[in-house]
């Protein structure tokens, strides 16, 4: 029914050019109000210049948000967008594109947004699968509000609402993700400009919820808190790039890489110890997510050696597939919807003369 | 004639019945109550039915928490309530005696299971003596009937062990039953077959209880009645619970506004069996999702109105609670979408498999900010098709969050309707933003000068890519605004958009003898109790007049001039008084309140009393 009533509209046909497309036909009319120096204008930039790429004419993309600066983002795109309430996003898109699978559809959250409040529809839009491409810009605080600590900040955290330290244990939103069954999980950063639109590209090219944490700096309430992988050295030391079918390697000589102890752990060893051999190759369609996780828990924030790149990428039945074969297998079965047989369904009975 | 083709039977003729079958959760007792509905609904006569069950799946065996009852009105003539006092009960064990002997009239037929009347349910129910034996029940007609034992008896060539055997005892009851009313076996037979196509024992075993108990009401004489077929309006009818006919309403909306139709909903009593109906018509194109909370459910029905389906999500007070700060958004968004809320007893998990309609002031005013929005409210179980349909009339044409106001009462309760003819259901059709509005621009709020509704854009149309937010936007633009004049504006315009939908529903109808000076007003399931209260006072010869509100918000237009004919207003409300401090607010007329929070609906006996000291 769905593809008839769209089409009697002429809406699903109602297309735009897809070739000619540019960086700056994605950029709406409003003015972009972050903070001068936010990492978001970086990865914004990184979404509008890979947007012409995909071949997907702006009418069918949309992006969602909830609350917080992350969910200005939809603003300033030139597609279809909603600005929604604080948390519910995956929820909202997972409505969308079950509702349209012809859509795609994108959300962009924050650390606070997405894994505090709206953790609950996070978690279970990835367990279902759902198509749709969750970017989390992960700044370790909540800024809109002017600089509480959220659930990615650190232990001890000292902010407006703990000024004797938070007591909290954050969360790992790569192992959370991992947890939760995600199919795509991945992380980089607002500065990785190589390396942040290869991995959106992935991310749009995966069929099914995709996950990419985003670490991004917030320069007013909590700059520098990628500085062990920002700093001049530290990119060097401390960023593990993840490339699949390689061993894992970093250091700015290449010289450490991470390896797989006798019980199953993963280690951090310099590779004249073990040999080059010795080391762990990256597998990233790796059916168990065992060896994605353990690679997840190698750095427990952004602090120590941490690895940036693609997880995991494996295909499950998405969502809105398995939606579509329910009906199609319920219309063949029962027959076209018929709304007179439905309401005379069940035990019938005549009173007075038959109107037949 | 008796059933069996036997016309010695003397039969009383009486005009109307009220039964009540009562027994453990676990006795089977509201499908008794459904199959002896169902051969009545045949039979031909009215009918409305009560169940009351317990919000314990299985609360201990043989205590007074575990009893389930299932109460059946059936009559000669149109009737609107399921009885206020049952004539008859059927009680399977002491429990199901003790927890509804009080209601039974006096001298009203008892018809009991003497078999479960020993020592050690008589404790679990509190009896300290046999109310079998010490004379406690001497003011009824009472049935002694070994109904274990004799349903043992009749299984035992069928190869169905002691406890399948047992299990049948209320199909031996549904016989008894069955013979007293002269209500025929084909349906209910018919129904265990097909029930029990891949077990043909049990099927047979309980054939053969149902049968065992007809023949035992003809061999032991039991007294005997008969309630001629009413006289309804002709055409073809079925039986039809409140949740029921919404689903069938909502998949209606879905065929006459030519719009998918897309449930967001997470499990919660008494509105569950919405999600269940819809989740079997996927062949319509309904998708339903079971969200993984109630915010999930709502929102996921907003993400599916912004993408052009009518979005819809169902669920009860608690629910509506989580939902509040979404349905704010649609409204924010100016989108479509129907919230169902099934009312039960509140606060918090408060009653949940009981009635109530407390929750009148949360849809009005359940929400941060100026945040009006339409309410339309069922009244009879059949009478939930129409709000269905109703209420996603007036989300899609006013582009706005609906909020639907059903009860536990209407949910559960059945009444025979008559099935409307496909072709006369209004068409709720709408279009499409096809084209930019402004030069080669779309703007998401340039509104529609008479319904001042948004167009509606859906992803997929090339040119009307746009933004829409919960932040103030201005109006026409949709672009974010915090100018204090536009803030102030907007709140007007959202008031006036659905203030005008007063000229779009029907006037509040009235039905007043010749000097009547008492009109009672209702709105939602009081509708029968007040129908009924109403039509006895008459036959005492008292002038009365009544009125049922069926659209909360806004009012129908003629509503205060209705009022003011009448010298009293009284409003019975199974709360506190919710409509009579609206009306009370918006007209500045007093009336009378008549309040229940029993979790149970009004009788039709206890509002007359009231009434007879007003008119």
């Amino acid at each position: 029914m769905s593809d008839e009533v769209m089409n009697e509209r002429g809406v699903t046909e109602g297309s735009g050019p897809v070739t000619t497309l540019t960086r700056a036909d994605f950029a709406s009319d409003q003015e972009v109000r972050w903070c001068p120096g936010c990492g978001d204008y970086a990865i914004l930039s990184a979404v509008q210049g890979i947007m012409p790429e995909l071949g997907i004419p702006r009418e069918k993309m949309v992006f969602i948000s909830g609350i917080g600066c992350s969910s200005r983002f939809p603003y300033y795109m030139n597609t279809y967008g909603m600005h929604s309430i604080h948390g519910r996003a995956p929820a909202i898109a997972t409505g969308l594109a079950t509702a349209r699978p012809d859509l795609t559809v994108w959300v962009v959250t924050g650390d606070g947004d997405g894994l505090s409040i709206g953790g609950n529809h996070l978690i279970h839009a990835l367990r279902r699968n759902v198509n749709i491409k969750i970017l989390m810009f992960n700044n370790q605080i909540y800024g809109l509000t002017k600089g509480q600590y959220s659930p990615t900040s650190e232990q001890g955290k000292v902010t407006k609402s703990t000024p004797f330290g938070s007591l909290e244990r954050p969360f790992n939103p790569v192992s959370l993700a991992l947890g939760a069954e995600a199919a795509f999980v991945a992380r980089t950063m607002d500065i990785e400009r190589k390396q942040l639109p290869a991995i959106l590209r992935r991310a749009a090219a995966h069929r099914g919820s995709a996950f990419v944490e985003i670490y991004q700096n917030c320069n007013i309430f909590n700059d520098g808190a990628f500085i062990a992988l920002t700093s001049k050295g530290g990119a060097g030391a401390n960023r593990i790039y993840l490339e699949h079918g390689k061993p894992i390697r970093f250091g700015d000589d290449a010289e450490r890489g991470v390896m797989m102890k006798p019980d199953g752990s993963l280690a951090i060893v310099d590779i004249k110890d073990v040999g080059e051999p010795a080391l762990l190759v990256h597998d990233e369609h790796r059916d168990d997510p065992g060896l994605a996780f353990a690679l997840s828990r190698l750095a427990n924030g952004p602090t120590t050696p941490t690895p940036l790149g693609i997880f995991r990428d494996v295909e499950r039945p998405v969502y809105g597939d398995g939606m579509e074969a329910q009906l199609r297998r319920a219309a063949s079965e029962q027959g076209p919807g018929d709304l007179t047989r439905l309401l005379e369904s069940g035990d019938t009975w005549q009173v007075g003369a038959s109107s037949n | 004639m008796a059933p069996d083709g036997s016309s010695k039977i003397e039969r009383t003729e009486v005009d109307r019945v009220v039964i009540r079958f009562a027994g453990d959760s676990g006795d089977g007792m509201q499908l008794t109550g459904e199959r002896f509905t169902s051969a009545s609904a045949f039979f031909g006569n009215d009918l409305s039915t009560l169940p009351d069950f317990p919000a314990e799946i299985r609360a201990p065996a043989g205590t007074l928490p575990g009893v389930s009852a299932f109460q059946i009105h059936f009559s000669d003539h149109d009737i609107l309530t399921p009885g206020d006092q049952p004539g008859v009960l059927v009680a399977m064990n002491p429990a199901a005696l003790k927890a509804n002997l009080k209601d039974l009239i006096s001298g009203g037929l008892l018809i009991l299971n003497s078999d479960a009347f020993e020592r050690k349910n008589l404790d679990k129910a509190g009896y300290a003596t046999d109310p079998l034996e010490d004379g406690s029940l001497d003011s009824y007609q009472v049935y002694k009937i070994p109904m274990t034992k004799m349903t043992i008896e009749a299984v035992k060539d069928f190869d169905v062990n002691k406890k399948e055997a047992e299990r049948s005892k209320n199909m031996f009851a549904l016989g008894v039953i069955c013979w007293m009313y002269s209500r025929p076996l084909e349906s209910t037979i018919a129904w265990l077959e097909k029930k029990f196509a891949k077990k043909p024992n049990i099927a047979q075993a309980n054939i053969a209880c149902l049968k065992a108990g007809h023949a035992f009401g003809e061999t032991a004489e039991l007294v005997a009645f008969e309630v001629k077929p009413a006289v309804l309006a002709p055409g073809r009818y079925r039986r039809v619970t409140g949740n029921q006919a919404l689903a069938f309403g909502l998949i209606a909306a879905s065929v006459q506004s030519k719009l998918p139709l897309f449930l967001g909903s997470y499990p919660i009593t008494p509105a569950s069996d919405i999600l269940h109906e819809l989740s079997r018509h996927k062949n319509f194109g309904v998708r339903t999702v079971q969200a993984e909370d109630e915010i999930a459910a709502v929102t996921m029905a907003i993400g599916a109105s912004f993408g052009g389906h009518l979005g819809v999500t169902t669920t009860s007070g608690p629910g509506l609670d989580l939902k509040s700060e979404a349905i704010g958004l649609a409204l924010q968004l100016e989108l479509p979408l129907v919230v169902v809320n099934i009312q039960r007893g509140g606060p918090s998990t408060g009653l949940p498999t009981k009635t109530e309609q407390s929750d009148l002031m949360h849809a009005m005013y359940g929400r941060h900010g100026e945040s009006p929005l339409p309410i339309v409210a069922a009244y009879s179980p059949p009478s939930c098709f129409w709000a269905a349909i109703e209420a996603a009339r007036l989300a899609i044409k006013y582009m706005t969050p609906v909020i639907l106001l059903s009860d536990g009462y209407l949910a559960n309760g059945a009444e025979p309707w008559r099935i409307p003819s496909v072709e006369k259901l209004p068409d709720i059709s709408t279009r499409f933003a096809s084209q930019p509005n402004v030069g080669d621009d779309f703007w998401p709020y340039l509104r529609d000068d008479d319904t001042l509704a948004r167009p509606w854009a859906i992803p997929g149309t090339a040119g009307l890519q746009h933004r829409i937010g919960g932040l103030e936007h201005a109006d026409g633009t949709g672009n974010i605004s915090y100018d204090p004049d536009n803030h102030h504006y907007m709140t007007l315009l959202r008031q006036a958009k659905v203030k005008a939908i007063e000229e779009d529903i029907d006037p509040l109808e009235f039905d007043a003898d010749e000097g009547a000076k008492v009109l009672v007003l209702g709105w939602g399931s009081t509708y029968g109790a007040i129908g009924a209260a109403c039509r006895r006072l008459r036959l005492r010869g008292k002038k009365i007049a009544r009125a049922h509100l069926k659209h909360l918000n806004p009012f129908p237009k003629n509503t205060e001039q209705v009022l003011r004919r009448f010298d009293t207003i009284v409003i019975p409300e199974m709360n506190m008084g919710q409509l009579s401090k609206l009306i009370r607010s918006e007209f500045m007329i007093d009336s009378i309140s008549i309040n229940k929070m029993k979790g149970l609906p009004f009788r039709a006996g206890e509002l007359e009393e009231h009434l007879l000291e007003l008119v």
